[in-house]
C-alpha cells in the first residue's frame, strides 16, 4: 500500500431531489427500502415508539405503588402493564435500539457500501415490527373481538404452568408467545447479517485487528443473538404445541416440568442482557476516545474482553433460578461463573478510565452520558456481584433490590450508553448539530430522576418488599421509599421530553453539522452527514485503527505504532 | 457487601478524579495529548486483582450454600408441608396429623441447642415462593417437585412475608405469618389444633348453611362432613389472626365482607360470592365464629 492513501471525497447526492417528492412516494421508498441506513433508522424509530409506550406502562405502575393500598388499577390490570412492560422493553424497545444502531454504523464503519444481505435485512426488520404490532394487537384481540380485549398478564418471562390453557384462558397468551416468535425470525435474521457483513464486507486493509471496537462488540451482539434466541424459539413452539396440540412439556397438571421452561428461558433471557448490553458498550468505546483525544487504552484486551464476556454469559443463566432448589452443587457452579464475568467486564471499565486518563475530555452532552453511563454501570455491576452470590440472592432474589439492580443495567447502562450515541452520531444522521443546552437540560433531569427512582428503590427490597405485586399494606413500612421512587419517574418523563423537544427543534432549526463536528477517526466520518445512498463514492483503504487520524495528522499516523 | 463498598469507592472516586482532572481547559491550546495505546503491566494489575476478589467471593459463597443446603436434621426437627395454593398456603403437620392454613407456628430454638423446622414445599397449581425476610432467604414451590427449606428462629415473635414467586391474579395479597412461640405455647397450640371442631347447638343454624351450600366442597371442618381441600381448612378458623392469606384481620365484619364478596377484600381471588340472604349470611359467621 502506497502512503497517504487519498480517500476521494464522497459523492454528494442532493437532499433536495429527494424532498420533493410527494409524500406518498417518500412513504413508499421507505416501506420497500433495502437500505442499511434508512432500515436503521426505522428500527431506531420503531424502537423509540414502544420505549415511550413501555415508558408510560411503567409510570401507571409507579403511580399506582406511590402509596399504599391505592385502587388506580387493578390487580389484573396492573398483572398486564407489568408483563407488557418488560416484554416491550426487551423485545420491541431495546432490541430494535441497537439493531437500529448496528445497522446504521457498523457498515459505515467498516467501509462497507451496505450489509452482506440487504433484502434479508428489510426483512427482518419487518418482522420485528410485525411481532410488536401482534403483541400489542393482544389489547383489542385478546378474547376475540368483542370489545373485551386483554393483554397477556402472565409476567415477561412467562412461567409455566401459569400459561397453561388451565390458568391462562383466553388467547392473550397465544398473543405474547407468537409476537415473540416471529419478532425472533427477526433477530435471527438481522444476527446472521450482521455477522456476515463483519466477517465479509470489510474495506481494504481492514483487518479484523483494525476494526473499530464497534464492529467487534455488535459482532458478539450478533452471535449470542443466534445462540439465544435458538433456545427461546423452541421453548415458544413447545409452549403452543402444549397449548394447541395437547403436548405436555410444561403442564405441570399432567407430569410436564415447570423448571424446564426456566431453563430455556433463562439460556436466552441472560445472553440477552449482553446482547443489549455489548451495543452499549460498542458506544461507549467509540464515544469516549474521541472526546477524551487519545485512542481505546487497550485495544487488543478490550478485545479479548469481549469475547471473554461472550463465551461466560452462556453459562451464567441459572443464576436466576438460585431459589429453585438446585443442589448446591448446581448452586456454586452458577456462583462461580456469574461472578467471573465480572472480571472482563471490569476490565472495560478500567480501560474505559484509562482511555479518559491524561486526555483532554471535551463534556460535550455525548461525553457526559459516557461518564454518568461509567458510574452507574460501575454501580450496576457491584450490586451483580452481591447477587451472583447464592446466599444473598436467596435473600433479594425477586424483590425490588434486584429490580433497582437490572434498571441500573438497562437504564443508567445500556439507556445512558443509547443517549450518548444519538448525540453523538445525530449529525452523521441528519447534518445537524443537537442543541447543547437542551442536551444538558436532558441530561441532569434525567439523571436526577434515574437516582431518585432507582437508588431509593434498592431499599424497600432490602426491607423485604417483592416484585410483582400491585399493592401493599402501609403497615410494612415500604411507603416512603415508594413515594421517592415515584416522583424520580416524573423527572426521568421531564428528562425525556427535552429530548424529543431537542430532535424535533434541531431538525428544522439545527447549525450545521458537516461531515466531521467531533474531530473523530473512523470511517463514518469521512463521508458526507447525512452519508449517500452508497455511503463512499470509492472505498476506503485503510492502514491502521485511526484512519481519519492518519490523515489529519500525516506526521504522526498511528500505521507506525500497529 | 462491604467489599462492594470498597471497590465502588475506590474506582468511583478514579473516575471523578479523572473525568475532573482531564478535562479541557479554555487554556488549553489546540494540540492532542500524547497518544497512548496501554499498558500490559496495568492490564495484568486490573485482571489479577478482580480474580483474586472472586475467588474469594466464590469461596465464602459456596461455604454458606454449603451449609444451608446440606444441613443435617436433629430427630426432634419439627416437619411442616406447605403446599401452596392460588393465592393462600396450606401447612400440614404430618407428625402431629392436621392441617391449618396461612400461619405457620413454630417452636423458638433455644439459644445454645438446635430445634429447626423442615419445610417440605409443594405446590398445588402454580410457582410460588416461600419468604419470610426475618427467617430464612425464598425457596419456591413448584408444582411436580418437592423442595425443602428450614428455619430454626431463635427469638419469640410474629414474623410477616409473602409469596416471592408471580402466581397470578393475587399474587400481592398471598401473606404469610410465622408465629414463633415458646415450646409449652406451642406444645398447647399443636393440642388445640389435632382436637376436631366443637360445634356448639346455637349455631347449627349456621352450620346447616355452610353443609347445604358449596362451602363445604372446598373448605374442610374436621369433626364435621365438610372435608373439601380446595380452600383453607377452617377447624380452628378463629385460631387465625388474619383471613384471606393475611388481606384482612379475622374480625365479625370483615368475615362477613368476605363471605358475602370476597373481591372487596382480594379482587381476583378464587373464592367466589355465595349470593346468601342477610340472615343466612348472619348466621353462618356466628357459626364461623364458633371455630375456635
Amino acid at each position: 500500500m502506497a502512503d497517504a492513501q487519498p480517500i476521494l471525497p464522497p459523492m454528494v447526492i442532493s437532499a433536495e431531489r429527494e424532498n420533493s417528492r410527494p409524500l406518498v412516494q417518500v412513504l413508499h421508498s421507505w416501506m420497500v427500502t433495502v437500505d442499511h441506513k434508512k432500515l436503521g433508522l426505522m428500527y431506531f424509530m420503531y424502537g423509540i415508539v414502544f420505549l415511550v409506550i413501555g415508558g408510560i406502562e411503567a409510570s401507571i405502575m409507579r403511580a399506582q405503588l406511590a402509596v399504599a393500598n391505592n385502587h388506580l388499577v387493578s390487580p389484573e390490570t396492573f398483572n398486564r402493564l407489568f408483563t407488557m412492560h418488560g416484554t416491550t422493553m426487551i423485545f420491541f424497545a431495546a432490541m430494535p435500539i441497537v439493531f437500529g444502531f448496528a445497522n446504521y454504523l457498523m457498515p459505515l464503519m467498516i467501509g462497507a457500501r451496505d450489509m452482506a444481505f440487504p433484502r434479508l435485512n428489510a426483512w427482518s426488520f419487518w418482522m420485528s415490527a410485525l411481532g410488536g404490532l401482534i403483541l400489542y394487537f393482544s389489547f383489542i384481540g385478546g378474547f376475540g373481538l368483542y370489545g373485551a380485549g386483554s393483554a397477556p398478564d402472565v409476567g415477561w418471562f412467562a412461567y409455566a404452568p401459569l400459561t397453561a390453557p388451565a390458568f391462562s384462558v383466553g388467547h392473550s397468551t397465544d398473543y405474547w408467545i407468537i409476537g415473540i416468535l416471529v419478532s425472533g425470525f427477526g433477530s435471527i435474521g438481522t444476527a446472521l447479517n450482521v455477522l456476515t457483513t463483519i466477517i465479509c464486507m470489510r474495506c481494504p486493509g481492514m483487518t479484523p485487528k483494525r476494526m473499530p471496537l464497534f464492529a467487534w462488540m455488535n459482532g458478539l451482539m450478533a452471535f449470542l443473538v443466534l445462540v439465544a434466541l435458538g433456545p427461546l424459539t423452541a421453548a415458544q413452539i413447545m409452549l403452543l404445541i402444549d397449548r394447541y396440540l395437547g403436548g405436555h412439556f410444561f403442564d405441570t397438571q399432567a407430569g410436564g416440568s415447570a423448571v424446564i421452561w426456566m431453563h430455556f428461558f433463562w439460556i436466552f433471557g441472560h445472553p440477552e442482557v449482553y446482547i443489549l448490553v455489548m451495543p452499549a458498550f460498542a458506544i461507549i468505546s467509540e464515544v469516549i476516545p474521541v472526546f477524551s483525544r487519545k485512542p481505546i487504552f487497550g485495544y487488543s484486551i478490550m478485545v479479548a474482553a469481549t469475547l471473554a464476556i461472550g463465551f461466560i454469559s452462556l453459562g451464567v443463566w441459572a443464576h436466576h433460578m438460585f431459589t429453585i432448589g438446585m443442589t448446591s452443587y448446581a448452586n456454586a457452579f452458577f456462583v462461580a461463573s456469574t461472578a467471573a464475568i465480572a472480571v472482563p467486564t471490569g476490565i472495560k471499565i478500567f480501560n474505559w478510565l484509562g482511555t479518559m486518563w491524561g486526555g483532554k475530555i471535551r463534556y460535550t452532552v455525548a461525553m457526559m452520558f459516557c461518564v454518568g453511563f461509567l458510574c452507574q454501570f460501575l454501580i450496576a455491576g457491584l450490586t451483580g456481584i452481591m447477587l451472583s452470590a447464592a446466599p444473598f440472592d436467596w435473600q433479594l432474589g425477586n424483590s425490588y433490590f434486584v429490580v433497582a439492580h437490572f434498571h441500573y443495567v438497562i437504564l443508567g447502562g445500556i439507556v445512558m450508553a443509547v443517549f450518548a450515541g444519538v448525540y453523538y452520531w445525530y449529525p452523521k444522521v441528519t447534518g445537524k448539530l443537537l442543541n447543547e443546552t437542551l442536551g444538558k437540560w436532558h441530561f441532569w433531569l434525567f439523571v436526577i430522576g434515574f437516582h431518585l427512582t432507582f437508588d431509593f428503590m434498592h431499599i424497600p427490597g432490602l426491607m423485604g418488599m417483592p416484585r410483582r405485586i400491585y399493592t401493599y399494606d402501609a403497615s410494612r413500612g415500604w411507603e416512603m421509599w415508594n413515594v421517592i421512587v415515584s416522583i424520580g419517574v416524573v423527572f426521568q418523563a421531564l428528562g425525556i421530553l427535552f429530548w424529543v423537544i431537542n430532535l424535533v427543534w434541531t431538525h428544522y432549526k439545527g447549525a450545521d453539522a458537516g461531515p466531521d463536528p467531533w474531530d473523530a477517526w473512523t470511517l463514518e466520518w469521512h463521508t458526507t452527514s447525512p452519508p449517500p445512498e452508497y455511503n463512499f463514492a470509492e472505498l476506503p483503504v485503510i492502514r491502521s485503527r485511526r484512519p481519519l487520524w492518519d490523515l489529519k495528522h500525516p506526521e504522526d499516523p498511528d500505521w507506525k505504532y500497529e | 457487601m462491604s467489599i462492594c463498598a470498597v471497590i465502588f469507592l475506590v474506582v468511583f472516586s478514579l473516575i471523578v478524579y479523572a473525568a475532573v482532572k482531564y478535562r479541557k481547559r479554555p487554556s488549553d491550546d489546540d494540540c492532542e495529548p500524547p497518544q497512548i495505546y496501554g499498558s500490559n503491566q496495568v492490564e495484568l494489575a486490573w485482571t489479577v486483582i478482580p480474580i483474586l476478589i472472586v475467588v474469594v467471593l466464590f469461596l465464602a459463597s459456596a461455604r454458606v450454600i454449603h451449609a444451608v443446603e446440606d444441613a443435617k436434621f436433629p430427630a426432634n426437627a419439627i416437619e411442616v408441608t406447605a403446599t401452596g395454593h392460588q393465592f393462600w398456603w396450606e401447612f400440614e403437620y404430618p407428625k402431629y396429623g392436621f392441617v391449618t392454613a396461612n400461619e405457620l407456628h413454630v417452636p423458638v430454638s433455644p439459644i445454645g441447642t438446635s430445634l429447626p423446622t423442615h419445610i417440605m414445599l409443594l405446590s398445588a397449581d402454580t410457582d410460588h415462593s416461600f419468604w419470610v425476610p426475618q427467617l430464612a432467604g425464598k425457596t419456591d414451590l413448584i408444582p411436580n417437585r418437592r423442595n425443602e427449606m428450614w428455619v430454626e428462629p431463635h427469638e419469640v415473635g410474629t414474623y410477616v412475608g409473602q409469596c416471592a414467586q408471580y402466581c397470578g391474579t393475587q399474587h400481592a395479597k398471598m401473606l404469610l405469618t410465622v408465629v414463633v412461640q415458646s415450646q409449652d405455647d406451642f406444645d398447647h397450640w399443636v393440642q388445640d389444633q389435632k382436637s376436631p371442631a366443637v360445634v356448639s347447638a346455637q349455631v347449627a343454624e349456621g352450620r346447616k348453611v355452610f353443609e347445604t351450600n358449596a362451602c363445604m366442597s372446598c373448605h374442610t371442618i374436621a369433626g364435621t362432613p365438610a372435608n373439601g381441600r380446595f380452600g383453607p381448612d377452617l377447624t380452628h378458623l378463629m385460631s387465625r389472626g388474619t383471613i384471606a392469606a393475611g388481606a384482612a384481620t379475622n374480625t365479625k365484619e370483615n368475615l362477613r365482607l368476605w363471605v358475602q364478596s370476597p373481591d372487596a377484600i382480594k379482587p381476583g381471588c378464587l373464592m367466589p360470592a355465595m349470593q346468601l340472604n342477610d340472615k343466612d349470611v348472619d348466621v353462618l359467621v356466628d357459626y364461623l365464629m364458633s371455630l375456635h
